[in-house]
């Protein structure tokens, strides 16, 4: 190869600048005023403006809730499912599509309860998708019942004095399960968010991020979070000993990275052969 | 008519020949090796230039229990089991009462029984039937070989097959394992023709067709068909009797640039094909009636959201866990209807194990056409059924979407209104093409809409869009113009074409008109396949006579109208129907 074709190759590609509103679309938000959710779309357009990627080569999939409702709210491609099965869906798009950008979001009910087992092997599974959770410790679409994470004495119709249930911690899980990137954001710092969604897209593997996002109309108490949050007094590890400890001892309002470890993102194994049709159908002659 | 929706042609069973089959058994506990047995005899038949089948049929045990294998053998192609066994070979009789109902032992059996065995259970005793002894494992010790090799020479033998013609399936199946082993299988065959000497085999004939065949089950079939149509993504989550469907993808899929993902469950799989065919690539799962149910939600959404997505549902007993290893057309209801809200789709159901290729195939080009789901209803007796069939004709139907060409600076409008009802569609990766497949009833452009426009808008275009395609001839296999008609659909084809033959030579003017499309129906096609006739048989394998209820809620039949139905375990056999149609003769 010549000196200057290396040089050309080498020369950076102009990058055209794009700004968190090239991410947006007009289409207005069904959330309630004050809902965490607007701030979570903020930074999600923030974070990929900072990526850079063009739109069309992004897709962001949800199921069903409040928070699933984003897709159809940034200008990427967007998949609305059915509730509970966002995960599923991101899979088989990166599986098939390995070079598009492939982001799943929704809610604390949608993730955890109805998606729970998907939660699970995907964290297992490791396939290079990032997962935002907004948490709000409720079912906020259907008007307020209680979540995996909603503390055991909320109180409310279906569950009259609470549910008596312990919270579950889904980071712990996360990183039981196996994924490769865990860190918590809150609605209320859009820029730390940003930066942390940013990382959950760049870092391989599946990145999952647990952001809690006040619902201000049926758990008006949480806007007090604002209060409680904190940056992680301890700086990221990739030991999973270590952020075991943490994660169990933590009080589920310590943000940042967590965890980063270094598996190798799951793609299956495909070894294209010359004329395999007919090598396959082969087989069944005699 | 589009050539890919041209019918295959049927494959159905010379009409003569299927009165000079021969139906053997092979029937021993566990690690007898009957499987093998019944499978090599298969292999050996197809290179005599014979056609045939096998099915199998074991205990509950996981592994290792008694087993009979039922083989089929004639000089045409065959469809379905025969009413009754020939010969039933036993190498022991441990459980073997079990499969009293299947092998269906009539006066003119033959049982050939090693002689150590024992009495043969009571259970299976017919009055009439012969009942001779074999020393096979003496003769097995004798020269170090297998007994179920020596079972295989005798049967073999009295297939009336050459010896060649074994030694070459012999040399298939256990070619790897040394020269050895070969050599002790070889001479246990030897052993075998020489004691069905002493029984009065016939002479062996080999049949000088040329034809090309192949040996394929079902599941195979679908396979393959699917990876034909350029199906290249699928998931999936192990269920019986569809297995091996996914196991066989799992090989090819890789081999021709795809891939295959085991979901953690049947939401994930039916999830994950989803997002791989909105990706652009065509994709499929398999299932059974139980992951069948945990799909429908998700079938659903692809229903609204209109991604094109092929479904095997290889049927077995329902409902529930059912009889996970038998067969039954019961998953017709869930198919068609098991949807919530007005949800057009495809639902297709392949003729025979060959077909299965065919209706695969043309299932996963209608589901990328039409941007529907399609659900294909195989059945276990078509899954797993190890068929004897001509060289299928290459090519056939692709799976190929219409796509949104590249910007010309309009908004895009995902769900756009359009004659067929078919719109374009964008991929990701697509610039200025973006927008979100929605499971929420939706404006042209995709945009969530609670808008009583709207939504008949997008009924009437998925309805329309499926009602008013032109599927060829290719929706039902019909046969002759008989003034009665039998009409019948998937796996029952089979036993239903070879019945309609025999009655045919007892004077019967009979057509059959087997439906491969199920959903939707075309009431002025059916009409016209049903015109001028004075009496219809309706038949099907389930309890219920699903199919009998949903061609009543689409076409007219005749007062004179007899319905077929029972459920499985038990394979139809062509001699029920045959009764049925007495009543006519
Ligand atoms: C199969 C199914 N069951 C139940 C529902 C009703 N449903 C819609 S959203 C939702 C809970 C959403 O809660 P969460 O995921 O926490 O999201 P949020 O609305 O709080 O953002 C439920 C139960 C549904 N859509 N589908
Ligand atoms: S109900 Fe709660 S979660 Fe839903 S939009 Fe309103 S504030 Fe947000």
């Amino acid at each position: 190869m010549t000196a200057t074709l290396t040089a050309i190759e080498a020369a950076p590609l102009p990058v055209p600048v794009r700004a968190p509103a090239d991410y947006k679309t007009d289409v207005k938000p069904i959330w309630c005023p004050g809902c965490g959710d607007y701030s979570v779309l903020m930074s999600m357009a923030m974070a990929l403006a900072e990526l850079g990627r063009p739109p069309e080569e992004i897709v962001v999939v949800s199921g069903i809730g409040c928070s699933s409702r984003i897709p159809a709210y940034v200008n990427t491609y967007g998949f609305h499912g059915v509730h509970g099965r966002a995960l599923p869906v991101a899979t088989g798009i990166k599986l098939s599509r390995p070079e598009l950008t492939v982001i799943a979001a929704g809610g604390d009910g949608d993730g955890y309860s109805i998606g729970g087992n998907h939660f699970l092997h995907s964290c297992r599974r490791n396939v290079d998708i990032a997962y935002l959770v907004m948490d709000n410790r409720v079912y906020g679409m259907t008007k307020g019942q209680p979540s995996p994470t909603t503390e055991p004495e909320w109180d409310s119709d279906l569950a009259p004095g609470g549910t008596g249930l312990r919270p579950f911690n889904p980071l712990a899980i996360a990183l039981a399960a196996g994924a490769n990137f865990i860190a918590r954001a809150f609605s209320g710092d859009p820029a730390g968010t940003a930066r942390i969604v940013a990382e959950a897209i760049r870092a391989p593997g599946f990145s999952f991020v647990e952001i809690l996002s006040p619902c201000v109309t049926f758990r008006p108490d949480e806007r007090e979070w604002r209060k409680l949050v904190r940056p992680a007094p301890v700086t990221e590890t990739s030991d999973p000993g270590r952020a075991a400890r943490r994660l169990m001892t933590d009080d589920g309002f310590n943000l940042g990275i967590l965890y980063r470890g270094d598996r190798r993102a799951y793609q299956p194994r495909s070894a294209p052969v010359a004329d395999a049709e007919r090598a396959l159908e082969r087989a069944f002659e005699l | 008519m589009d050539s890919a929706n041209r019918n295959p042609g049927p494959p159905a069973p010379d009409a003569a020949a299927a009165d000079s089959t021969l139906s053997l058994a092979i029937v021993g506990s566990g690690g007898s090796g009957v499987m093998t047995t019944g499978a090599m005899l298969l292999d050996a038949a197809a290179r005599a230039g014979r056609y045939g089948l096998l099915t199998r049929s074991v205990g509950p045990q996981i592994r290792g229990g008694e087993a009979v294998a039922m083989v089929r053998l004639g000089a045409a192609p065959l469809a379905c089991n025969g009413d009754t066994c020939d010969i039933l070979l036993a190498l022991d009789w441990q459980n073997a009462e079990r499969f009293a109902a299947e092998l269906a032992l009539g006066p003119h059996s033959l049982v050939i029984a090693e002689e150590s065995a024992g009495d043969m259970p009571p259970a299976l005793q017919a009055p009439g039937a012969r009942i001779v002894k074999v020393p096979l494992q003496k003769t097995a010790k004798a020269i170090k070989g297998r007994p179920n090799m020596v079972a295989l020479g005798l049967a073999a033998a009295m297939a009336g097959l050459p010896q060649a013609a074994v030694t070459g399936a012999v040399a298939r199946v256990l070619g790897g394992k040394g020269a050895a082993t070969l050599a002790a299988s070889e001479a246990a065959v030897a052993a075998g023709y020489g004691e069905a000497s002493r029984l009065g085999a016939p002479a062996a004939t080999a049949h000088s067709d040329e034809r090309p065949r192949w040996i394929i089950t079902g599941n195979e079939a679908a396979g393959l068909g699917a990876v034909r149509a350029g199906v290249r993504f699928a998931a999936a989550y192990p269920i019986t009797p569809a297995t091996e469907i996914m196991e066989w993808l799992a090989d090819a899929l890789p081999k021709v640039g795809g891939a295959l993902v085991q979901a953690e469950d049947e939401l994930a799989s039916i999830n994950m094909t989803i997002g791989a065919a909105y990706g652009g690539t065509p994709s499929m799962t398999a299932t059974s009636g139980p992951g069948l149910a945990l799909m429908v939600e998700s079938i659903g959404l692809a229903i609204t959201s209109e991604i094109p997505l092929l479904v095997v549902d290889v049927m077995r007993s329902g409902p529930s866990t059912g009889i996970p290893t038998k067969s039954e057309q019961s998953d017709l209801n869930i198919a068609i209807h098991g949807v919530h809200g007005d949800a057009p789709h495809l639902v297709l159901a392949p003729l025979s194990v060959a077909d299965c290729l065919f209706t695969t195939q043309w299932a996963a080009h209608l589901a990328e056409r039409l941007q529907a789901p399609a659900i294909v209803l195989s059945d276990q007796y078509l899954g797993q059924t190890r068929m004897v069939i001509d060289r299928p004709a290459e090519g056939g139907p692709a799976a190929r979407r219409v796509l949104a060409s590249a910007t010309d600076g309009s908004r895009y409008a995902r769900y756009a209104l359009t004659p067929s009802g078919v719109s374009p569609m964008s991929v990701p990766g697509m610039a200025s093409r973006q927008y979100t497949a929605d499971g929420l009833e939706h404006s042209q452009h995709g945009t969530p809409s609670s808008k009583a426009e709207d939504h008949l808008a997008q009924l009437e275009k998925r309805r329309n869009k499926l009602a008013g395609y032109d599927y060829g001839d290719a929706w039902a296999e019909i046969d002759g113009d008989g003034d009665l008609a039998v009409v019948t659909w998937g796996s029952t084809a089979g036993p239903v074409r070879e019945a309609v033959a025999r009655a045919r030579r007892r004077g019967l003017s009979v057509r059959v008109i087997a439906l491969r499309l199920l959903s939707p129906l075309s009431p002025s096609r059916l009409a016209a396949a049903l015109d001028g006739a004075r009496g219809v048989l309706v038949v099907e394998q389930n309890h219920s006579g699903q199919f009998h209820r949903l061609l009543r809620a689409h076409a007219a039949l005749p007062a004179d109208t007899v319905a077929l139905h029972r459920p499985g375990p038990i394979p139809f056999r062509p001699g029920e129907i045959v009764s049925a149609l007495e009543r006519w003769m």
